[in-house]
């Protein structure tokens, strides 16, 4: 009775503090600039079961694919056994499915056992690429002390509640075979039963065994639950609806910006008058705040898996840009303008800015445009974006282009072509093929 | 970008007149298609080779067509590119008026950066054209049998890749229309280490074209002639007249020039059709 006292109380606890947490999150991606993501459902349905459920993206790279696969289809599948211990939580049962779910039951912890030893391997797999592989692709400037333990933890953590879930399987299972206590005969194991020969034949113990690792498995998971919003874990959450508000224009495509239509059509037509004369527009994006509440969703998206980077050819090259620094600059910005708003109230100014404080002009003028980035990350977030608006900042609001930017814009205006040719020039090319123009 | 092949000599054979719509407008005569040269095309001498071919191929196939000569201004992609919207919405609106006032419908461009600017940004401002990448306009004909292969240079068996430009692959999904138009050569295509949506830039987009790059350990043009230099392909083939230019650059910085050719699918479309 106790127990299921404790174990309401922490579960209660554990989703109070995730909603809170996770409350945070969703009110920092709407500080974002509103933009249209919700037309064309149908194709977004589709765009998200390709690409977020059906990971389509990933198989770039087979073997991180696999070993994802195994993690992801182990997180949502798992996650049944998850329903069924939270409720022998609450109300003091064992394996409550057992006897509702008859040879079923046996086939799906059968499978779960699977699954978890495949978790397990893959988390073992990935740890060793990132610690003693050492792939390129998880360093690089922004790859601190921070985004590094991160990813270890979660590996860390993910290999601990593998371990408890068999154990505690093993546990039981043995249990089942001594006919001891409540431990009817329920489910099948073939990963923990070969693992069981190595735990105590002494039931007590054995008990002991499993409860704790029970007790650990659950509040492992509820912890885990509440490390989300503070990693880059959170991609297993918002890679659905990020992938469903995704871009669905040809990546080419640059958003054509309606503020500098209405001026440039007064400008071209004295007698037009603009539809809306709202608030007076700025240009571009000097903070978060500028940037739309998709740039902010996918900045919480990522997963700082890199795979932006690695195809960069700045970053290639040696430049200073990294696509996966301009995301996670952009979150790192937007939470700790979140805080301030947290600890200072709405209209609090800290004085900083994501261009300068975080993102360089550096960085911004290496960018070919080339969408390589956009079309490498898995979860279809748009790094591309963000640097152009930051670009739009710097040339519209701030006049701070290149001189040699600012000499191709002059001879664009005066002469029509981003070169210093006269115009009336233009058709030359035509005179060597013997026109008569 | 100057000539890199002087073998190559300018065809008195033929003599084609390129009709413009300013022409064609006095006349009452409205062209199948218009041909949208770009800047590149026009200034750079490298490009009007290419634009010529273009012409040469669309004369030979007896295509009615027309271009706008100096009426044709920059689309405004660089501007945009590098964060300048107004001077891309200035020269699109006047692009549009231009086009609009001659009542075109359908375009090709020399350039992918003109295609991918007009037929996706121009829209959205008043321009909805029909709008094709000449390496598009030559796989149809090549389709519809009006484009052989036969009568000019062979490029049988030659060991031939295609470097896709960053607004035609990946800007626009446009990764068979090329290949295509090089197949039917009977040559030996062979890819990159990254290519199709995974291919490489050439370094030039994004407005880099006209800034020197920052700094760094290489530059991108070096990476990418690298991967050719991989698979000793003879023939780079290009889309884009600034890929042209980075590729070009590239072979050269690498003393490369003797072994292997950077060429456009119009120019080896041309080529093979003794055009």
């Amino acid at each position: 009775m106790i127990s299921q006292i404790l174990f309401s109380i922490i579960l209660i606890a554990a989703i109070y503090l995730f909603s809170k947490n996770a409350g945070k999150i969703r009110r920092n991606i709407l500080l974002g600039r509103d933009v249209n993501r919700s037309d064309r459902r149908a194709e977004r349905w589709r765009v998200m079961a390709k690409v977020a459920l059906g990971q389509t993206k990933m198989v770039k790279r087979p073997v991180a694919a696999i070993m994802h696969f195994f993690i992801y289809v182990g997180f949502i599948i798992i996650n049944l056994e998850v329903l069924e211990i939270m409720i022998d939580g609450i109300f003091g049962s064992h394996r409550i499915f057992s006897k509702p779910l008859g040879s079923l039951y046996g086939l799906l912890i059968g499978s779960f056992e699977v699954l978890a030893i495949l978790v397990l391997v893959a988390c073992v797999v990935f740890l060793a690429r990132r610690n003693i592989v050492r792939l390129k692709r998880f360093s690089g400037t922004e790859m601190t002390e921070w985004p590094k333990s991160d990813a270890n933890y979660i590996l860390i953590i993910e290999i601990c509640l593998m371990t408890a879930f068999l154990t505690m399987n093993a546990a039981d299972y043995k249990l089942q075979a001594l006919h001891f206590g409540h431990y009817i005969k329920a489910g099948s194991f073939p990963v923990s039963s070969l693992i069981a020969p190595s735990l105590s034949a002494n039931p007590y113990s054995l008990e002991i065994t499993e409860r704790v690792c029970w007790w650990f498995h659950i509040i492992g998971i509820l912890a885990f639950l509440n490390y989300l919003p503070y990693s880059k874990h959170f991609h297993i959450l918002l890679a659905f609806p990020n992938t469903w508000y995704s871009n669905l224009e040809p990546k080419g495509e640059f958003s054509n910006m309606a503020s500098v239509t209405n001026e440039v059509k007064a400008m071209l037509d004295p007698s037009f008058v603009p539809e809306n004369n709202g608030e007076p527009a700025s240009f571009g994006a000097k903070d978060v705040t500028d940037l739309t509440w998709k740039n902010l969703m996918e900045a919480y998206t990522c997963t700082e898996c890199g795979r932006c980077t690695s195809v960069c050819p700045a970053n290639i090259t040696g430049k200073l840009l990294s696509p996966r620094k301009i995301m996670m600059d952009t979150r790192d910005r937007i939470t700790e303008v979140g805080n301030n708003i947290d600890k200072h109230g709405k209209d609090h100014q800290d004085g900083k800015t994501l261009l300068d404080d975080y993102i360089t002009r550096e960085e911004l003028w290496a960018c070919t445009t080339c969408n390589a980035c956009v079309d490498a990350c898995p979860v279809n977030i748009n790094p591309l974006e963000i640097i152009t608006e930051m670009r739009r900042y710097v040339v519209m609001e701030e006049s701070q282009a290149l001189a040699s930017l600012n000499n191709m814009f002059g001879n664009v205006e005066n002469n029509g072509a981003p070169w210093k040719y006269s115009n009336a020039d233009r058709f030359n090319w035509a005179e060597k093929l013997g026109s008569g123009q | 970008m100057e000539n890199q092949n002087n073998s190559e000599i300018e065809i008195p054979k033929s003599e084609i007149t390129i009709p413009t719509m300013a022409q064609m407008a006095a006349e009452d005569k409205q062209p199948e298609i218009l041909f949208w040269v770009g800047c590149a095309g026009s200034f750079d001498e490298r490009a009007q080779k290419i634009t010529r071919d273009i012409c040469k191929i669309l004369h030979h196939v007896g295509i009615s067509y027309a271009v706008l000569g100096t009426e044709e201004s920059c689309t405004g992609d660089p501007a945009k590119r590098a964060g300048n919207e107004f001077l891309f919405q200035m020269q699109a609106m006047t692009n549009i008026e231009v086009l609009n006032g001659y009542d075109i419908k359908k375009i090709v461009t020399g350039c992918p950066h003109c295609f991918n600017t007009i037929k996706n940004e121009y829209p959205g401002l008043g321009g909805n054209y029909e709008v094709i990448h000449h390496s598009q306009l030559i796989q149809q004909l090549i389709d519809e049998g009006k484009l052989k292969a036969d009568g000019g240079e062979s490029f049988k068996g030659k060991r031939i890749t295609y470097h896709d430009p960053c607004y035609l692959g990946r800007g626009n999904n446009v990764y068979e229309a090329p290949r295509k138009a090089l197949e039917v050569l009977d040559i030996e295509l062979v890819e990159m280490k990254r290519c199709k949506s995974n291919g490489l830039c050439c370094g030039a987009g994004g407005a880099q074209m006209f800034k020197e790059p920052e700094k760094g350990n290489k530059d991108i043009n070096m990476e990418r002639i690298d991967e050719v230099i991989a698979i000793n392909a003879q023939v780079v083939a290009a889309a884009c007249p600034f890929c042209m230019t980075m590729l070009s650059d590239g072979v050269k910085n690498h003393e490369k020039d003797q072994e292997i050719k950077v060429l456009d699918i119009a120019e080896i479309t041309a080529r093979a059709n003794g055009l």
